[in-house]
């Protein structure tokens, strides 16, 4: 059951391109119209960040920022958001290389372990401050619930919003 | 090395440091690589067909509709996937098929033989992943159907295997024990039952796999989710046939296993039996509803304990009995009497497995494997028996304390679980409980407080590493083992720093690569304790090595001292006592004309260096609140006090017990897995509907180590803290929840609708 040809031609959708704007850069992507934003990142730019946790909306782990606003990367069609400007964890850092202030705090409060959840987690902690969701560790807490950390970071995790939200406000 | 390598002046500095994690950076920026990851010239993608049916056999497969959609390449099943030789009996030290064993012995896509449901029976490889999803759903299996085994206690294979993993005994005779209860004034019986957990680890299984043809030779690369490097090279090897230096399992970072991810080779083999066939490198990652089929899981248990004891709590003879259920291509069965054999000093203990094959997917270990469920019941009847005899339950326990293992009659080394209970009592308050069930209350919530015990073998196995030091004054360490969150990059490079005598900043690590010297799959609580010492002695190795070049060079300010009287700090060699007379590392390599010294160490398995009775112990305290009118449980606190010897690193191990102590947390009040009791097929799929601890889920945490380093585990003194902070929470919370309530909860999960109805 081997394809002889080993090869299709592809079809007119599939030779569709598209631009995405990813960190303020412009990245042409091979769009099928089925492509996540998710599987563009990982597959087709090399910015494999942005992680899979589940592909349907459920852990958080895919995580980006649309235009300053978190949305989930499985969830979002690549078509869907030409001109738009998307932000992933490669984005937050300063050219230089510093860290943005969630980064240094997630590192300094031990705020995962595997490491897999921790853009997502990141990603959803800058939205919480910029947001002003972050007010009370009970509201960190609440907002953060859609990104599941199975090695259970959760206490330091807040403890390093609580952190780089004072960081944030400088 | 021919010279004594111990007493070379080797100070501990970096080990018992709070260093940040050596792969921080790289993880908050993204930039740690993950399986699935791995940018690969010319990769496939592929889907899985699952199937849809539990027991039976595939009639059909008609994948011409697949073939036919833009962008396939193949379809591999059974019918055209190449044959494999039989797994290994056994690997790691461990036992890996027949009954006991650890793996899955099936094979993928060798027959049409359905032995669970949503078995992989079809690979659809294609150029993009989207395509590859979209003809997956063109495939059309047809089957020979037949009703799956469901039922426990009617299943025609029943076992009551001698031994698990080919290590811990499984059957020891209760005809001692029974006549004791006998005898016994207070006598207790009690059921308990937990159902199947899933390890859901945040990365799923993905594969890439790759063949390359040279010198007439196949070669097979591997970039896989394993903790298991050096294991699944050599099951690839025996499975394809292959000498194993002609396969090489690369796994650079994992996305968390949690007991998953080693003993489950049919995702992998799989990929390489599908990327054989298309003859180009291929990547499948498997979806989080096939987690729920191909990914392992803790099985479901229904124990029952037996004790008899004197009125003043002491226990004369206790018996534990389990059911368990596997699937039909796997032996493997929980241990749930490890920690009822060694836990208290009860003269008279019996304990039996039994496991029923079913047509449901293959069970395998899960973070404290036995003694999450098994620790659970006994935690729990030794508190039921606390409030029969109105004793304080930690008084139960010091009336009942084991300085001998009663297994084999051995004092317990450097035990120190009456510190444990003494420092917990404190720091959690618990001399202020109310001993009288349902007496304190705020609000519609009722409050109450339970403990229980917490241990884990403190075991040790062989493992390689190499050390090598470089002309730049740098150094690295290279074994094959792991970092899937245990923070292995940071302890091991701790240990490597203190053993070249460098600072941590000079120090490179590199893990999970079977080019590396072989090590133990990241298992059993014993990385740190296994891998440590080659890391510790390589790198001693690397510096000896370099002591010599430089007090045989005559134009170094060390020529001709003696051995011993040179010492190492900060990179930089010198005479003791004269400290100004030395060199740095570099100077020495540079002026021999030396790029680099390399040098490769062996740590002995536990066994070899004398293993006496070595137990991690802790104490755990929760303090939980029952919603009266909804019967939802919150935990409110969780606090434990922990002998784990050494930490390595006192961050990365905090983290890691209160990680562990919130993963129990989910198995205690939230986690089931179920499959529909008619068809076998998996009901629960998604994160959705299996619920783990979110961030709001999480209680105060308050953990604590002892930290005293144990000497029988060697120089390092550390033991392993994976799972130690699992053990005895999920005993602490239900024994919480009757103090709050006066309601003893004997299934897990906890749910609301139980506690309502109970």
């Amino acid at each position: 059951m081997i394809n002889p040809s080993l090869s299709h031609s592809t079809t007119e959708s599939e030779e569709a391109s598209t631009v995405l704007r990813i960190n303020g850069h412009d990245h042409r992507i091979a769009a099928d119209a089925r492509t996540t934003v998710l599987d563009a990142l990982r597959e087709q730019t090399g910015l494999t960040g942005t992680k899979k946790g589940c592909d349907h909306g459920q852990c958080g782990a895919c995580t980006v920022h649309l235009d300053g606003t978190p949305v989930l990367a499985c969830l979002t069609l690549a078509v869907s958001v030409r001109g738009r400007e998307i932000t992933t964890i490669e984005g937050l850092a300063g050219e230089d290389g510093t860290l943005h202030p969630m980064q240094q705090a997630f590192i300094d409060h031990d705020a995962f372990q595997c490491g897999y959840c921790t853009p997502g987690q990141i990603m959803s902690a800058v939205a919480c401050v910029k947001e002003g969701q972050a007010g009370s560790c009970a509201e960190i807490q609440e907002f953060m619930s859609g990104n599941l950390c199975r090695c259970a970071a959760y206490p330091n995790i807040v403890a390093a919003i609580v952190e780089a939200r004072e960081a944030m406000r400088r | 090395m021919d010279k004594p390598l111990a007493n070379l002046g080797t100070v501990f500095t970096s080990i018992g440091q709070d260093h940040p994690r050596s792969d921080g950076r790289r993880k908050v920026m993204g930039a740690a690589t993950y399986t699935a990851e791995w940018q690969i010239p010319g990769l496939t993608y592929g889907a899985v067909v699952d199937s849809a049916i539990a027991r039976g056999t595939v009639r059909a497969i008609d994948a011409s509709a697949a073939l036919a959609a833009p962008g396939v390449l193949a379809v591999v099943t059974h019918e055209n996937a190449p044959r494999l030789h039989a797994l290994p009996s056994h690997g790691a030290g461990q036992q890996i098929t027949g009954e006991g064993g650890l793996g899955e012995e099936r094979q993928p896509l060798q027959d049409g033989t359905i032995h669970y449901g949503a078995q992989s029976v079809a690979v659809v490889v294609a150029d993009t992943p989207e395509q590859a999803r979209y003809a997956a759903t063109l495939v059309r299996v047809t089957y020979d159907s037949q009703p799956p085994e469901l039922d426990w206690h009617s299943a025609r294979r029943q076992k009551s295997p001698k031994m698990f993993a080919g290590t811990d005994l499984l059957q020891q005779s209760a005809d001692d024990a029974r006549a004791a209860i006998a005898e016994a004034p207070v006598r207790l019986e009690r059921k308990y039952d937990s159902s199947i957990n899933h390890h859901n680890p945040m990365e799923m299984l993905a594969t890439i796999a790759q063949w390359d043809q040279r010198n007439g030779e196949e070669f097979l690369t591997l970039h896989d989710t394993t903790r298991a490097v050096s294991l699944l090279r050599d099951v690839c090897a025996t499975s394809f046939g292959l000498p194993s230096a002609n396969v090489r399992v690369v796994s650079h970072f994992l996305g968390g296993a949690f007991g998953s991810k080693s003993w489950t080779f049919f995702n992998p083999l799989l990929v390489a039996l599908a990327a054989r066939v298309v003859n180009r490198p291929l990547k499948i990652e498997w979806r989080r509803q096939q987690m729920f089929s191909v990914a392992g899981h803790r099985p479901p248990t229904q124990q029952t304990l037996s004790l008899g004891a004197s009125r003043d709590g002491r226990i004369a003879g206790l018996v534990h009995e389990s059911h368990t259920h596997s699937s039909p291509v796997s032996g493997y069965i929980e241990p749930v009497a490890r920690m009822t054999s060694m836990m208290y000093d009860i003269p008279n203990i019996g304990f039996s497995n039994r496991v029923s094959h079913l047509n449901l997917p293959s069970p395998c270990v899960m973070r404290g494997p036995g003694m999450v469920p098994g620790g659970w019941l006994l935690e729990c009847m030794l508190d039921e028996l606390a409030s029969e005899l109105a004793i304080d339950p930690i008084e139960l326990r010091l009336r009942n304390y084991a300085e001998k293992n009663p297994a084999t009659g051995q004092p317990f080394f450097n035990k120190r679980l009456r510190e444990c209970y003494a420092r917990g009592r404190e720091l959690f308050g618990w001399d202020s409980r109310p001993s009288v069930p349902g007496a304190r209350r705020v609000g519609n919530h009722f409050i109450g407080q339970g403990m229980a015990s917490s241990t884990h073998p403190a075991l040790q196995m062989g493992s390689s590493a190499q050390a090598t030091i470089f002309a730049d004054g740098s150094a690295r360490v290279r074994s094959a083992t792991h970092e899937i969150g245990n923070g292995a990059y940071t302890a091991l490079g701790q240990i490597a720093a203190d053993g070249f005598a460098l600072s941590l900043d000079r120090v490179h690590i590199e893990l999970g690569d079977t080019n590396f010297p072989t090590a133990i799959p990241a298992m059993g609580s014993m990385t740190t304790s296994s891998v440590g010492p080659a890391v510790l002695s390589a790198a001693r190795c690397a510096l000896a090595a370099l002591k010599e070049l430089a007090i045989r060079d005559a134009e170094s300010p060390l020529f001709g001292a003696a051995f011993f009287a040179v010492d190492a700090r900060e990179g930089r060699l010198f005479l003791r006592g004269q400290p100004s007379v030395g060199e740095e590392y570099s100077a020495i390599l540079r002026r021999a004309g030396r790029t680099e010294i390399v040098a490769d160490s062996t740590s002995p398995a536990g066994k070899e260096i004398k293993q006496p009775e070595m137990y991690s112990f802790g104490a755990v305290f929760a303090e939980v609140r029952v919603d009266e009118a909804t019967g939802v449980v919150r935990v409110a606190r969780l606090c434990g006090v922990y002998d784990v010897g050494r930490l390595i690193n006192p961050r990365t191990a905090h983290s890691q017990l209160m990680g562990g102590m919130i993963f129990a947390l989910g198995a205690t009040l939230m986690e089931e897995s179920l499959y529909d009791p008619q068809s076998g097929l998996p009901v629960i799929r998604n994160l959705a509907d299996y619920h783990i601890p979110s961030c709001a889920d999480t209680p105060q945490i308050h953990v604590e180590a002892l930290n005293v380093p144990d000497p029988n585990i060697g120089e390092l003194g550390a033991h392993g803290v994976g799972e130690m902070g699992c053990n005895g929470v999920p005993a602490a919370i239900t024994n919480a929840i009757f103090n709050a309530t006066g309601k003893r909860m004997r299934r897990l999960p906890i749910t609301p609708d139980q506690l309502l109805a109970n």
